[in-house]
């Protein structure tokens, strides 16, 4: 897997680790990323890690574009030979499937989709094998998913599924747009989950919905007084199914400045968990709040 | 001190020189469209460079003054008026307390900046006071100025009327527009053809053309290189793995209508880009009204840099109007 560079414009280099998605790319573009960071280039302005690849935004007027290709290739020869290992988070995320706010709007945007006579559950858990909406949903919060990217708007993530490839979950996007999508939707495009950060157009099939704002510019959520934005690229989520009792309980809990998100430091090691991805995942989802 | 807002026009938004540093959580740069133009209305007011101003698109704003005032109008050509008398563009205007600024039609270009002496004082918001209206952060109330809006404006440092921007250092796009391109990113996935036509053909801006990103028609469709789709990019030709986008990268969703990312870009996507347009026209693009012809011509490094530098030059004539 080597590398790819181009410029975009004499401001950005962009580099894609590979083509196609895969926990390895990902890891890459996430490990060279930090190293890129931690070796402080003077004129690099943004350093953005993508899904398998990544981007820095640089100030031509410090570094001609020629020696900060130069710099970053001489990390990739260094990060080559580097364990992959990194230091991160695993976050249990709280999901209300099959919920009536993202059930509501897909109805209403109904002939935009492949099949307008399921629901998006239906239609993702046919196409990818699974006897009902329950089995599916079960696969979607049986495994953990790494936090891929960051972007599109302010704070949405990404999400990869960390399961062999066989078992992952793919969906098409919608055929055209829909102009609406709750705030705090989780969707699906690709083989990509995500959560909605902000209410807006969106063209991924939606599941449910989290009680638990990812963004708030106002900063007035208990969490996220210290930074607006939740999620950070490296981050390890797990989902978990919550009804509706359970869900309006978070709400008025995240409100009242009572919410706290179940997070705990974890190192995760890409060699230990090919060796064995589900018992690496099972002891990964244990660690969540020390359980 | 405060503008009280008669009439907002289309869209009238506070911006400076934007909030680099968020762009790998989804928060673009933002700040002007036309940093050129803002710099110089700042510079004309006695502002740093970087002080927040408005910039309003199509149509411009009625605002009323509360205070004195010196204010300067930049960027597109628009007629400038106090209490309902016309007012030159590019030069410091004394504006007296209950005096109302308001626009005539716009003439070419698209966006005009209105800074004030002492800059609209809104509060910080990662470092900026530009306004990114779907994160609802910066600016005012993080949307764009509403009627009865009463804006803040910081102290003034003191600064003369009657200061002008002489014509020349005046910069606009011409006609048809010119926006270089460094070709680059997923440049391979198209077709020489493709490469040819591309910046053989003439296009046009159509009517989706904002901060987030200015959509173009007219030229021939792209033609892709066949593969086999990589997986987890779609199934589309024109879909990769999603990626980052570069501010001012050209990305052609099913090969038929170039969008060129600006200021308020979406900083990731799965659509495939050609290239992107240099640094230094995008001031340019933030002065495009819909229907204008355009055509992109290609560079290569040294000729964006060459941009890069000219445009650095002519920021560095305009400095020394004040010096």
């Amino acid at each position: 897997m080597q590398n790819r560079y181009s410029f975009g414009g004499d401001e950005h280099l962009f580099v894609e680790c590979d083509e196609s998605m895969s926990l390895e790319a990902f890891f890459k573009s996430l490990s060279m990323t930090n190293a890129v960071r931690d070796s402080q280039i003077k004129g690099v302005t943004e350093i953005c890690p993508a899904n398998a690849s990544f981007q820095i935004k640089f100030n031509p007027d410090i570094i001609r574009p020629d020696d900060m290709l130069r710099e970053v290739q001489a990390i990739e020869s260094a990060a080559s030979k580097t364990d992959p290992v990194i230091a991160t988070r695993i976050i249990e995320i709280p999901v209300f499937y099959q919920d009536p706010w993202t059930h509501e709007t897909l109805m209403r945007f109904r002939e935009r989709h492949q099949d307008p006579k399921a629901t998006d559950l239906e239609y993702a858990a046919r196409i990818n094998n699974y006897a009902t909406v329950d089995d599916f949903i079960a696969a979607h919060a049986g495994s953990p998913w790494f936090v891929s990217m960051v972007g599109f708007v302010a704070g949405l993530p990404f999400m990869y599924q960390m399961v062999d490839r066989p078992r992952q979950i793919q969906v098409p996007k919608y055929l055209r747009p829909r102009t609406d999508t709750p705030k705090l939707t989780i969707g699906y495009g690709g083989c990509f989950s995500c959560i909605y950060s902000v209410r807006g157009a969106g063209g991924y099939q939606m599941f449910g919905i989290t009680p638990m704002p990812i963004f708030d510019p106002e900063q007035k959520t208990s969490y996220l007084r210290d930074f607006m934005v939740f999620f950070r690229p490296g981050d390890i989520v797990k989902f978990k199914p919550i009804g509706r009792e359970e869900y309006d309980h978070t709400v008025e809990q995240v409100a009242a400045g009572r919410f706290t998100p179940a997070i705990s430091d974890v190192t995760f090691d890409l060699r230990e968990f090919q060796k064995d991805i589900d018992g690496y995942n099972a002891r990964l989802e244990g660690m969540i709040n020390g359980r | 001190m405060a503008v009280k807002v008669l009439n907002p026009g289309l869209s009238t938004t506070v911006q400076d020189l934007g909030r680099p540093g968020y762009f790998h959580l989804g928060i673009p740069i933002g700040g002007a469209m036309d940093r050129l133009a803002l710099r110089a209305a700042n510079l004309l007011v006695g502002n740093d460079e970087g002080a927040a101003g408005l910039e309003a698109v199509f149509v411009g704003p009625h605002l009323e003054f509360t205070r004195d005032a010196l204010i300067a109008v930049t960027g597109a050509d628009m007629p400038i008026k106090l209490d309902g008398e016309e007012k030159p563009s590019w030069t410091a205007l004394k504006v007296r307390a209950g005096q109302v600024l308001s626009f005539g039609f716009l003439q070419t270009g698209a966006r005009i900046y209105i800074a004030i002496a002492g800059g609209i004082d809104v509060p910080l918001a990662l470092g900026s006071r530009s306004t990114y209206p779907i994160g609802a952060l910066g600016g005012f109330k993080g949307r764009a100025i509403a009627k009865d809006d009463k804006l803040p404006v910081g102290n003034a440092a003191g600064s003369k009327e009657g200061r002008s921007i002489p014509e020349a250092l005046r910069r606009r796009p011409g006609m048809p527009a010119e926006l270089r391109v460094l070709p680059g990113l997923y440049w391979h996935r198209v077709t020489e053809e493709t490469h040819r036509n591309f910046f053989d053909d003439q296009w046009k801006v159509a009517p989706e053309a904002d901060r987030m990103g200015y959509r173009f028609r007219g030229g021939r469709p792209l033609q892709f290189v066949e593969r086999d789709q990589p997986f987890g990019a779609g199934s589309d030709p024109s879909n990769i793995v999603d990626s980052c986008y570069p501010y001012g990268s050209i990305q052609v969703p099913g090969g038929t209508e170039p969008i060129i990312l600006h200021r308020d870009a979406v900083s990731g996507g799965g659509y495939f880009m050609i290239g992107t347009v240099v640094s230094a026209d995008m001031d340019l693009i933030g002065q495009l009204q819909p229907n204008t012809p355009t055509r992109f011509v290609k560079v290569d490094m040294d000729g964006a840099l060459k941009a890069r530098a000219d445009r650095a030059a002519l920021l560095d004539r305009i400095r020394s109007v004040f010096a």
